[in-house]
């Protein structure tokens, strides 16, 4: 499976190599940096690339290529999957993942990948699992280690690791027992010139945050679970119940877990929040072009529409944009030709806009592409799709846990992103 | 040193710094940030130096007495080990340190080991008898992670050591020591392949164990040692396809596509001719085993019971959070589930679209080979196709790619539009791409391919180049494909011809021009001698093209053209490139009689300018097909190291009875528990026709009795029409039937009419929705009349009196609310002999129906929405005493939650303890009275402990009537008869509706719907609050914050 892992950096420097086999050199990577002087952005850089003796499988986060070396056949999504728990463990571990995170934290790291692979097939990967084996660096810790000589490796198996629920370790210990759910939902919409909507679908996800004593046996169901259409569930979740009943039950992981995604597709039921206005021309023969552009809430059910952020590519031909914003800032980058305007908050009564030229290279002829505008904003205390969570029950335990749902949503790919009301149950 | 130590701590603190708490950095003071940074300018120089003598201060730490130092020291060196850095000369001084107590020095000692003992082998010897101790370790941890590291350190010579403590530990009681040792399978393997056969022994061990922590891991080392050994698998199929959902995610995917391979050898084709299936066989036959059988041995081809084990229970694994498992599912379905099935993967793998960047582009490749074979499969969803301006380029040409396949004569102007803006798109490659997609989509649907061509000629006078190349590229193809009647295509392209600049649209353009010189007879020359002119600084490809041009021209118009093809001639003849040359002097002897050309030179027209035919522009994954769905192979289109590939199925299946084991399966027992459910529910109407027949004795003359009494309890709103043409309804049946017969003999009747009707309808859930108590808010209401109609159209297939009752149905629906429906159709089905309905009913068809669907959701009220219980009562009754039980005693409660199992049954927590002291088996629910009543059991309880209690919740049907439900409990060896009586409040479900809707669902009710009950207020509380909670304790129902309780 796998066999060994190099971690490179944006500038094309190895900086970190872990083999689970025998050691592959370094020099493998050379394929990987050839492929990448090719693509034209960091994010063309081919996922699978094939070498006279091995496979790179290669992912990119934080500005971080994570480099996989493999010598037969294995499905590439086992890889990237793998690596991508990777990168997610190591966020959860040093609260970012970057170069200098993992640098400083190296032996953590190696330890880390040393459980997480045996003979490079995935041994642990579950977080609860993993923060027993290895505990996470925090201040007070280390502190504790260098007085004390303790370690920070565990010295048991992990409980979960036997037991038929191995995302939860056992003897969880909390003073103040609470669950809070986050509804967050993303729409991602492709809307065309004339503003009639292409596509658009909701994407959502219940993230969660336990901290409930002992072995809590939760429900949570909702007042509209129809509207799921296709959902994917964290391993906790019973998926017999939930074909049943439309309800979810389980017994949660502790700590921060994605709870489920779910999708939302018929078009109907997504209402684009905002609309734009806009006029972006170019005149033949001049070196100049009129740029205009109007946003408006819409649909919004009287909430307001908050930290929205336009960006839009302009044609290579553009110099640069002399313009002027009703509200907000907005910065022109002459060299990716990258506009972007912070609007902020949307005020119904007094619509932002962004007026002004563009000047265009001397000859140069009139670009005949259209910029795309991307937009995201957030919306307070809006469901999009509507979903609403019904109750959530606690069985197993008898403390009474504190319990807050909240809903919000977040910018999708192409259009917008919301935030939704805050209630207890 | 002591720097070094200080300089370690400042920078775990700084990290630490990062995730820390406000509280933590208010405690960090201004002054330590600077010491720190000196100390980390400090240690780096210090690094440097480590180079040289570097090692050699490790080496003292390390055989220093102090635990501290050693460890330091261990994480400088694996720092070291993930530079990349050489660190092997520290091997004797780490190596003493194996035996550390410490165990995270240990550990790090261990990363150091595996890293560098193949290349000390000598000196790791040393270390192989710490590790001999630790496998006896009474800890399962350090035994597992001592048999990690023996069998990673790559050593020939402890081949037969590594081998014994394989053996050992396989047998370990650890689940997980058993895991690391088929993990150790794989490396012994992998160092000495001699061992193979002894390995093959404990592969077969381990495979036969029942743990989902070994399963994924033995079949992983099966895959590595001995893929081809399918015979190994056969006792142990089953319980890996039942263990399958519990197994960690990983092994998931390596259990599924060696059973996937495994099949394939297995079983035959569900693919053959004459094989039908149920569109609804997926959701139809999940739980029901029975009927399965009953269902294949009608088919021509019948599928091995293994065969849909397998389908079955992987099913639900697409519901996987991990991409990969999800991706394995689906390739298991697209290899061995039948063509209907296949369909259930496409929404899970549309979800994988929203994932990472990189599971986006292996999906897309994969949904690439799919939509080749399948178009339909992906269609419905091709606007999760579309390109954003935020993809990378590799996934916007593999969406193009897709939404090519899915392109019909239906959708093309749909997916023309979008590749109109894909065409201005800044990403100039991207651009190209879809101007070559447009040209296939010309080519496959004959329909667009004149619009496709005056599109693509459009653009040809784009300003961009690569745009007007690759149309030219595309042009030529089309033009090749229909020669006919584009002279002016051809002209123009001849007038483009100065402007263009890409070599490769040039010389598409002079084929294009010599291919239909004929057709262009005055252009053409012209061309040539243009091309005459400039021929020294074309491109070789260019060249080419002018040489084939001048060729046939010298051939078709010898007259204007022959000075200037010996001129083009000449100039190839002293080409620099020996292609042209080479191709000159071919061309020359060809056209040129001579003496010494020979026979020729005859035929020199007819192979030049003979038809030739028209390339067929089809997908790039076309050839991808044969490889696995979701493998590395595929991905990159090539064979990888170590790809097994499937086997066709075999034409007569293997014997089927290798895969028997004594051992009965969990999951044939669960199949007629869930059948046995089923059979009940489709009796229930029988039992609701008993009440009605009660309500009727005692409401003599109220026709619509039954209507009224489900009504009452829905408050649903409907317009005062529905009900008046429903009345009517039932008065015509009434009427007719009294005249025939006596009223006995009419309620036998009503009852086998009944039972024919529910028996059709056993499936649609909603038919049930309309008499139940418990919730079902508008939203579910709306749907599941959706529901109703799709599953009436299913059942109009089955026989003549379904039929006429979903015509019923159907037509009532135009102005009924969904539940009123049903009740109206029992009046009309009692009495189906009566000629009016039958004439009605034969008119509808299905999509009228659906029509009339939308028609009657138009008229349901916004209004009604279930609320959620504000009160669940902690009062509990008892339901069978432990003198009676025998020892089991069982109570009941009512939850006052909407049951989940059917909307028109109420939940029921029943709690059972077991009181005698010794265990009791096999609790579950035998027979009931009366024989119609409807309950969701509870799963058979295999075992209660004495002193232990379990709580299940189960579901009844009650049909709106405090009649009590009588059932039997049944232990292994008794049978105990019980009752449940509900209070007439526990029926209700509560509603939210505006006081309007309220007063006309009021005057809708008939008789019969009040119920009172005093309540004794004491006058000490008489806060609204408290009479609320009185009430609540009686009767399941909301509060309404005016003050005014719901009904």
């Amino acid at each position: 499976m796998i066999h060994s892992l190099f971690l490179v950096n944006a500038s094309g420097d190895i900086f970190l190599e872990k083999h689970w086999k025998s050691v592959v050199s370094r020099s493998v990577c050379d394929y990987f940096f050839e492929a990448q002087e090719r693509a034209t952005e960091p994010e063309n850089v081919p996922p699978v690339i094939s070498t006279p003796h091995h496979y790179l499988i290669s992912v990119l986060r934080h500005r971080i290529y994570f480099v996989a070396v493999i010598q037969s056949e294995v499905p590439p999504l086992f890889v990237i999957e793998f690596l991508h728990r990777v990168v997610d463990t190591f966020q959860d571990y040093f609260g970012v993942c970057t170069e200098a995170a993992i640098k400083d934290n190296v032996v953590v790291v190696y330890e880390l990948l040393e459980e997480m692979l045996d003979n490079g097939f995935p041994l642990a990967t579950e977080s609860n699992i993993l923060k027993e084996l290895i505990k996470p660096p925090t201040i007070l810790r280390t502190m504790v280690n260098t007085i004390t000589g303790s370690t920070n490796v565990g010295e048991q198996l992990p409980t979960g690791q036997l037991s038929v629920v191995p995302w939860r370790r056992t003897g969880v210990k909390y003073t103040n027992n609470e669950a809070y759910f986050d509804v967050v939902e993303e729409i991602d919409a492709i809307i065309d010139k004339s503003g009639s909507t292409i596509t658009a679908e909701i994407q959502g996800v219940i993230d969660a945050c336990v901290k409930l004593t002992g072995m809590p046996d939760l429900t949570l169901s909702f007042m509209n679970p129809r509207l799921l259409d296709d959902v994917s569930f964290h391993p906790c979740v019973r998926f017999k119940r939930w074909e049943a009943e439309r309800i979810l039950s389980f017994i949660p992981p502790d700590g921060n877990f994605r709870l489920l995604s779910y999708h939302v597709s018929s078009q109907n039921l997504v209402a684009i929040p905002v609309y734009v206005k806009h006029n972006i021309t170019f005149r033949e023969g001049s070196s100049q072009g009129r740029f205009d552009l109007t946003l408006g809430p819409k649909q919004t059910m009287g909430k307001a529409v908050e930290a929205v952020l336009v960006s839009s590519q302009l044609p290579r031909g553009v110099l640069n944009a002399n313009l002027n914003p009703s509200q907000g800032t907005y910065t022109f980058d002459p060299v990716t030709k990258l506009l972007t305007w912070d609007v902020g908050k949307i005020n119904p009564q007094k619509l932002p806009s962004l007026k002004g030229t563009m000047s265009l290279q001397a000859g140069a002829s009139k670009p005949d592409e259209n910029p795309t505008i991307n937009i995201q904003l957030k919306i307070q205390q809006m469901a999009i799709s509507g979903l609403k969570v019904n109750r959530l029950d606690m069985y197993g335990e008898k403390y009474k846990p504190f319990k807050g749902i909240k809903y919000m949503t977040k910018a999708g790919k192409s259009v917008s992103s919301y935030l939704f009301e805050f209630l207890f149950i | 040193m002591v720097s070094c130590r200080c300089a370690e701590t400042v920078l775990n603190m700084r990290s630490a710094l990062v995730s820390a708490e406000t509280l933590q950095l208010t405690l960090k003071p201004e002054a330590p940030r600077l010491e720190e940074q000196a100390l980390t300018l400090q240690s780096s120089g210090w690094d440097k130096e480590t180079g040289k003598h570097g090692n050699e201060d490790l080496k003292e730490m390390l055989e220093s007495n102090k635990e501290s130092l050693k460890l330091e020291a261990m994480k400088r060196v694996v720092g070291l080990i993930a530079k990349g850095k050489n660190a092997s000369e520290l091997f004797p001084a780490v190596v003493k340190n194996v035996a550390s107590k410490n165990i995270e020095l240990k550990k790090l000692v261990y990363v150091y080991l595996v890293r560098y003992a193949e290349e000390q082998q000598d000196l790791a010897l040393l270390s192989i008898s710490t590790f001999q101790r630790a496998l006896k370790d009474p800890n399962q941890l350090i035994r597992a992670s001592a048999l990690r590291v023996l069998s990673s350190i790559r050593v020939p010579i402890i081949v037969p050591i590594m081998m014994l403590a394989i053996k050992e530990a396989a047998a370990d009681l650890s689940p997980y020591v058993r895991k690391t040792s088929a993990h150790a399978i794989q490396k012994l393997y992998s160092l000495d392949p001699d061992q193979k056969e002894q390995l093959i022994e404990v592969i077969e061990k381990l495979l036969k164990d029942k743990s989902t922590l070994v399963a994924g891991s033995v079949v992983m080392a099966f895959e590595e040692v001995c893929p081809d050994r399918i015979d190994l698998i056969h006792k142990n199929y089953r319980k890996l396809c039942n263990l399958l959902v519990d197994v960690e995610e990983w092994g998931q995917v390596v259990i599924i596509s060696m059973l996937t391979r495994y099949a394939r050898t297995q079983f035959t084709s569900p693919w053959k001719e004459g094989f039908m299936f149920d569109d609804n066989e997926k959701t139809f036959y999940d739980s029901d085993a029975e009927e399965k059988k009953d269902q294949e041995e009608t088919k021509p081809y019948t599928m091995d019971p293994d065969h849909r084990l397998l389908l079955r229970n992987t099913k639900p694994l697409l519901q996987s959070r991990n991409t990969a498992v999800v991706m394995a599912v689906a390739q298991l379905y697209w290899h061995l589930a039948p063509k209907q099935e296949v369909c259930i993967v496409t929404k899970s793998l549309v979800r994988l679209l929203r994932s990472h960047r990189e599971v986006q582009f292996i999906v897309l490749q994969n949904i690439a080979t799919m939509t080749i074979q399948r178009k339909g499969m992906f269609e419905p969803y091709m606007k999760s196709f579309y390109v954003r301006s935020t993809d990378a380029t590799h996934i916007k040409t593999l969406k193009l790619e897709i939404l090519t396949n899915l392109a019909n004569e239906a959708n093309i102007s749909t997916i023309l539009r979008e590749f109109q803006t894909y065409v201005k798109s800044q990403d100039k490659e991207f651009a190209a791409a879809t101007i070559q997609a447009i040209g296939r989509c010309a080519t496959n649907i004959s329909e667009v391919t004149d619009t496709c061509l005056n599109g693509l000629v459009l653009l040809l006078s784009n300003r961009d180049e690569t745009v007007v190349a690759e149309s030219v590229v595309v042009i030529k193809k089309l033009l090749q494909t229909q020669p006919t009647q584009h002279s002016d295509i051809i002209r123009h392209m001849a007038k483009l011809f100065d402007s263009i600049t890409v070599s490769m649209a040039r010389a598409s353009i002079l084929w294009l021009i010599g291919e239909y010189c004929e057709r262009v007879p005055k252009i053409a020359p012209d061309v040539l001698r243009k091309m005459a002119k400039s021929f020294t600084a074309e491109d070789d490809i260019v060249k080419l093209q002018t040489v084939n041009l001048a060729a046939k021209l010298y051939l078709t118009n010898s007259k204007q053209t022959k000075l200037l093809t010996q001129y083009i001639l000449n100039l190839g003849k002293y080409d620099q490139n020996y292609d042209i040359r080479d191709r000159t002097r071919f061309i020359r002897q060809l056209i040129v009689p001579s003496e010494k050309s020979g026979a020729l030179n005859k035929y020199a027209r007819r192979i030049l300018l003979a038809s030739k035919p028209a390339p067929v522009l089809e997908s790039a994954f076309k050839d991808r097909e044969r490889f696995q769905l979701g493998s590395l192979s595929h991905s990159l289109n090539s064979k990888a190291n170590g790809y097994h590939e499937l086997s066709d199925w075999p034409a007569v299946a293997p014997d089927q009875s290798v895969r028997n084991v004594d051992v009965i399966e969990p999951v044939k027992e669960r199949a007629p528990a869930l059948g046995k459910t089923r059979k009940n529910k489709s009796q229930d109407k029988f039992y609701s026709d008993e009440e009605d027949e009660n309500e009727e004795e005692e409401e003599e003359g109220s026709e619509s009795s039954e209507s009224s009494s489900s009504s009452s309890e829905e408050s649903c709103s409907e317009s005062e029409e529905e009900e008046e043409s429903e009345k009517s309804s039932g008065d015509s049946g009434k009427n007719s039937s009294s005249s025939e017969e006596s009223d006995d003999s009419e309620q036998e009747e009503k009852k086998k009419a009944k039972q024919k009707k529910s028996k059709a309808s056993a499936d649609s859930g909603s038919d049930e929705n309309g008499n139940g108590p418990v919730g079902h808010d508008s939203c579910s209401s709306a749907e599941s009349s959706s529901e109703s109609g799709s599953d009436s159209e299913d059942d109009s297939a089955d026989s003549p009196p379904p039929q006429k009752k979903n015509a019923n149905k159907s037509q009532s629906k135009v102005v009924m609310d969904n539940s009123k429906n049903q009740v109206s159709l029992l009046d009309l089905d009692d009495f189906s002999p009566v000629p009016v309905n039958t004439s009605q009913s034969s008119v509808l068809s299905p999509s009228l129906m659906s029509d009339l669907e939308g028609l009657s959701l138009s008229n349901m009220s916004p209004t009604l929405q279930v609320t959620s219980p504000t009160f669940s009562p902690v009062k509990t009754h008892e339901l069978l005493h432990h003198m009676s039980g025998k020892g089991l005693s069982a109570t009941y409660h009512f939850p006052r939650q909407p049951c989940l199992y059917q909307p028109s049954m109420v939940s029921v927590q029943l709690t059972l303890t077991n009181h005698s002291d010794q265990i009791l088996e096999e609790i579950h629910v035998g027979e009931r009275s009366p024989a119609g009543l409807s309950i969701h059991c509870f799963n058979t309880i295999e075992r209660l402990q004495p002193e232990a209690s379990v709580t299940v919740s189960m579901g009844i049907d009650f049909s709106d009537s405090t009649q009590a439900a009588n059932f039997q409990l049944c232990t292994k060896e008794d049978q105990f008869n019980v009752s449940i009586q509900p209070g007439v409040g526990e029926l209700l479900t509560p509603c939210t509706m505006t006081q309007q809707d309220f007063s006309k669902e009021q005057g809708k009710l008939m008789g019969m719907n009040e119920t009172s009950a005093t309540l004794s207020v004491s006058t000490a509380i008489s806060s609204a609050h408290a009479v609320s909670n009185q009430v609540l304790s009686v009767a399941n129902v909301g509060v309404v914050s005016s003050g005014s309780v719901s009904r």
